[in-house]
């Protein structure tokens, strides 16, 4: 990268880098807060709670990803100004394309991480579950004693994956005008006509974020192993 | 309990427990009692609702009718909406279950915690015991089941013998008043079965009042008082061990008798319990 003539826009692609992880890291712990919500969610004794964690990871994961950040970005904030008139006030929004980016990445990545985590619930031998009711152990202690910990563990792998498509999917918020790297990409190639040059210099960046999170998966995946039978 | 005021409460009274798996009746009218000091011992070949009878008494499965007392505290049940028979008050039943320490047939430790974080787990976040306390009191119980070398290993890098001693010692943490233990040595290796047998030998030498479901003949005669045997649900034959197991009255506890003996004498010349009591 460092051969590369990057004609003074280098110094604008780093920005774009720095934001496309902030609203990557933004995103994923929004999205992990979705997660454990819906797969709290999908285990709930209240058959609505299920319902709803059913349709939420239903309608996001089939739904396309662009479609959802259009419609979050310039649907919601007319939806709430149509609805907002409709009573007779007169509002005006407009959605921080950073918030509604990370938002919407939170909000569909969080059906992919309910997954992982229901997954990751199920992974936790039962038998341990119940020895912790069996010493006496309330709903709230089994979960925070016994379920979470072990949970993660089983987790990591998932949430690493979801990670990295979701750091690839903050490049979709380029399109409600976001400065990440995408978009800081984007217009430096069309003021130097030099498209390749700076395609390739986003592609490496995004490389270098992903073999970075492997790097650090893998640290953080040895420590969470640390009481099971390979560690 | 009207007519035995004169007599100390039972440690632990059951009266008349139902319960059913779909069609299946798996238990069907079973009562029983164990004293303080008591060793009870609950026999029967697999599928004759022993397992089903431990697990319902402390609630992990919910019996369809009869009554549990521990201690004398009846825990109280009623219907939900749908008809649900279920504890009235779960509270009830979380504190219930701290008095009764239970052995699972495949120790169940909590594999994210070394065998000392399990130990204290429940001590410090169930009954509210101070953490250097609880240590010290862990420490005392590991030495007393052999373990105190594993004390910072993981379950996952232990024998099974060494783990269902490390949970034996988990279930005492607790100085629960009484002991469940079910099929403690079912899941082990041949080799592995005295170690344990050996601590819950000791455990009843200590006056430690015990419900053990177990296959092993030998040692239910040397070590509990009382033998209980199941037979499809019901109570088939029940007296003071040395009766049940040595004078079988039934031909299904003779047949049961002979049919398990042939290893199970090896295994208890390994505790050398047959000469105790």
């Amino acid at each position: 990268m460092m051969s590369l003539d990057l004609h003074g826009y280098g110094w604008m692609l780093w920005q774009g880098l720095e934001r496309t992880i902030m609203v990557g890291l933004a995103a994923m712990g929004l999205a992990v807060a979705f997660g454990l919500l819906g797969a709290w969610g999908k285990f709930s004794r209240y058959r609505a709670a299920r319902w709803f964690a059913g349709l939420y990871t239903t309608v996001v994961r089939g739904v396309p990803e662009l479609i959802l950040i259009l419609l979050v970005y310039y649907g919601v904030p007319t939806l709430v100004q149509d609805l907002a008139a409709g009573a007779g006030h007169d509002l005006r929004i407009d959605l921080n394309p950073f918030v509604a980016g990370v938002i919407t990445i939170g909000l569909i990545y969080g059906a992919f991480a309910t997954e992982v985590f229901r997954g990751a619930f199920l992974a936790i031998p039962r038998g341990q579950i119940e020895a912790a009711r069996a010493f006496g152990m309330g709903h709230v202690l089994v979960v925070r004693r016994v379920v979470l910990p072990q949970m993660w563990r089983f987790a990591l792998p998932g949430l690493g994956n979801v990670w990295m498509v979701l750091i690839k999917a903050t490049a979709l918020i380029s399109l409600i005008q976001l400065d990440e790297l995408m978009r800081s990409a984007d217009i430096a190639a069309r003021a130097t006509r030099l498209p390749f040059t700076f395609f390739f210099a986003a592609s490496l960046l995004y490389l270098g974020i992903t073999v970075v999170s492997m790097l650090v998966q893998g640290r953080i995946e040895a420590w969470a192993d640390r009481g099971s039978r390979q560690g | 309990m009207t007519g035995d005021e004169n007599q100390p409460v039972a440690a632990l009274r059951v009266s008349d427990l139902y319960k059913r798996f779909g069609a299946l009746d798996v238990l069907r009218g079973v009562s029983l009692s164990a004293h303080e000091r008591d060793v009870v011992a609950i026999m029967g070949a697999s599928g004759s609702g022993k397992s089903t009878l431990l697990r319902c008494i402390n609630l992990l499965d919910i019996p369809d009718a009869g009554e549990i007392r521990v201690g004398g505290e009846l825990i109280c049940m009623t219907f939900d909406r749908r008809g649900q028979r279920g504890p009235a008050d779960r509270r009830q039943v979380d504190r219930v279950r701290t008095r009764l320490g239970m052995v699972f047939q495949r120790f169940n430790l909590w594999s994210h915690l070394t065998v000392l974080q399990n130990i204290i787990e429940a001590p410090i976040h169930v009954l509210g015991i101070p953490r250097r306390q609880a240590i010290a009191h862990a420490e005392h119980l590991l030495h007393k089941v052999g373990l105190h070398d594993k004390r910072d290993t993981f379950p996952a890098h232990l024998s099974g013998g060494q783990e269902q001693r490390a949970a034996i010692a988990r279930a005492l943490a607790m100085e629960p008043e009484v002991m469940l233990l079910d099929e403690p040595t079912s899941a082990l290796d041949p080799e592995l079965v005295g170690e344990v047998l050996k601590v819950i030998d000791a455990l009843a030498e200590e006056g430690r009042t015990m419900l053990i479901v177990t296959h092993e003949i030998g040692f239910a005669r040397a070590v509990s008082s009382r033998t209980i045997f199941l037979h499809e649900g019901t109570i088939a034959e029940e007296g003071p061990s040395w009766q049940v197991l040595d004078h079988p009255r039934s031909d299904r506890l003779k047949r049961f008798l002979s049919n398990s003996s042939g290893g199970d004498r090896a295994r208890s010349r390994l505790i050398g319990g047959d000469d105790k009591r």
